[in-house]
């Protein structure tokens, strides 16, 4: 079986019933991508496949053969941060750290389809073409990202700089 | 989990011969509900086909309906334009269901497969009809608060989970099915089975059929269509009551509606009952109230969920006379 991960195509012989995220934490060491609650309930193993952000808990590694997927750890390009890394430094978008790396993927890929104007459930106009950011819009989109030490307000604020700096729409509070 | 073999099924004919040719063979769509249970030993298929490959594509039909292929994704449908036009209660209905992540997995054809999310069919140790048919049911004396009060029996009072089919049962869409014995269509409110006493039976399909498309009929009135849901948290839950409802006026006459209801049923539940007693009638007050009546004299609530009665009404009665008041206004939502 072959994946490319991180940009890297990489190769492994494994079970069926192997999931992407111990694919990843247990074949190729790339434990930045946490197990949480391995049901699909808390987003901590957030990783993106081609953009798409999914919970590599659910995922069985077999079905996922052939595609692009990003970790945490693919995240920075030489040696700087993503734009959305530094901001959650920048915002404290964390405490413990334990849901960051599915907080960070997951605001990634969210980012890629607020760019692709994709609504979401508090979306008043579904029929609009281009969607209204505003802070319930952040919050509803990140719902899959549980942070059971509460740093949801610094995980909005970063996100909202973040979205400020590359789209130039400014969220309020 | 159990050990079990795994073929990619190139198009829905392949994936039916290679059912047909394994033993204890299930269908794998996105994943997100099938691993869960195979992890719980709940679902322990010997073989698992996985039908990701089949159509994605969302096609227009001749009358102006669209043709969706199953293994569409959940957030490539809510996504699409077309959908968010003419159905944005199907849009809002799948936005409004799991997170973002799943829905970027899940597939139309998975999501109207999904299990009920019933902690007692979860819980190996409990006692499950639909698990283990005769086994008995602890939810029935357990806890019960998201359990159904429509199409309920004496042997299951699970939920049907999805939103998305909520949405669909009051588009009167329609599946495509695909099997060993060949094509067939179904309307989807004959999709999902009443549990009665084999609540392991599910739905309608055959051994080895297959869902390939769903096709959702040209409806003008859906343009200005609304999926409301009420849970316990503002996102990411599951529907304690959630309404899907759109109205056609004709002066002060309510010439059409469509009214469908999740959280309360053992499947996705078109509130027929209400739909007969609205048509032909004037848009008042009186009318909401006697036809929300006649869909509530079937509910069979339980102590822990009698609340869903008193919710469902309110959450019926809110609706459509928001639907009304909009239709008034030239309809805009």
């Amino acid at each position: 079986m072959q994946w490319t991960i991180n940009g890297q195509v990489r190769e492994a012989e494994v079970d069926f019933r192997t999931s992407l995220l111990d694919l990843l934490r247990e074949q190729f060491q790339l434990s930045g991508t946490k197990k949480g609650c391995n049901q699909g309930a808390c987003g901590a193993c957030t990783v993106l496949v081609d953009g798409e952000r999914i919970n590599a808990c659910l995922a069985l590694a077999v079905q996922y053969q052939g595609r692009e997927i990003t970790t945490v750890e693919g995240l920075a390009e030489h040696g700087k941060l993503h734009p959305v890394q530094a901001a959650f430094v920048e915002h404290d978008g964390f405490q413990c750290g334990y849901c960051t790396p599915g907080q960070l993927c997951s605001a990634v890929g969210m980012i890629g389809e607020l760019e692709r104007d994709l609504p979401s459930a508090v979306t008043a106009d579904l029929a609009a073409g281009q969607i209204e950011w505003q802070r319930d819009e952040l919050r509803e989109r990140m719902s899959g990202n549980l942070c059971r030490c509460g740093a949801y307000n610094g995980i909005a604020d970063a996100i909202a700089a973040v979205l400020a700096e590359e789209l130039g729409e400014e969220i309020a509070r | 989990m159990r050990a079990f073999d795994y073929h990619q099924a190139a198009d829905g004919t392949q994936a039916i011969e290679q059912a047909v040719r394994c033993q204890q063979a299930e269908y794998l769509g996105g994943g997100t509900n099938l691993v869960d249970l195979m992890r719980e030993t709940v679902e322990r298929p010997r073989t698992l086909i996985d039908v990701t490959r089949l159509s994605r594509d969302i096609t227009d039909t001749d009358g102006g309906g669209l043709i969706i292929g199953a293994a569409a994704t959940n957030a490539a449908l809510a996504g699409d334009a077309r959908v968010r036009r003419r159905y944005p209660l199907l849009a809002r209905a799948i936005l409004s269901g799991a997170s973002a992540q799943i829905r970027n997995m899940a597939t139309v054809g998975g999501n109207l497969l999904q299990r009920t999310r019933c902690a007692y069919f979860y819980d190996t140790a409990t006692r499950c009809n639909k698990r283990e048919p005769g086994a008995g049911c602890d939810a029935l004396e357990g806890f019960h608060r998201y359990h159904a009060i429509f199409g309920t029996s004496s042997s299951c009072i699970a939920t049907h989970p999805s939103d998305m089919a909520v949405a669909l049962v009051a588009l009167d869409a329609r599946v495509h099915l695909r099997g060993p014995a060949g094509d067939r269509q179904l309307a989807i409110t004959e999709l999902h089975r009443e549990p009665g006493e084999r609540p392991d039976l599910e739905t309608e399909l055959q051994p080895e059929e297959l869902i390939v498309a769903v096709e959702v009929p040209p409806l003008a009135m859906a343009v200005h269509s609304q999926y409301r849901k009420v849970r316990d948290r503002a996102s990411y839950a599951f529907a304690l009551v959630s309404v899907a409802s759109m109205v056609e006026l004709d002066g002060d006459i309510i010439a059409d509606t469509r009214l469908a209801l999740g959280g309360v049923g053992t499947k996705p539940w078109r509130a027929w009952q209400a739909e007969a007693a609205l048509r032909g009638q004037p848009a008042t007050a009186a009318t909401l109230a006697a036809a929300v009546d006649a869909e509530l004299a079937a509910a069979r609530p339980l102590p822990g969920n009698t609340f869903k009665v008193e919710l469902a009404r309110r959450l019926m009665i809110a609706e459509l006379s928001q639907r009304l008041s909009d239709a008034r206004n030239g309809g805009d939502a």
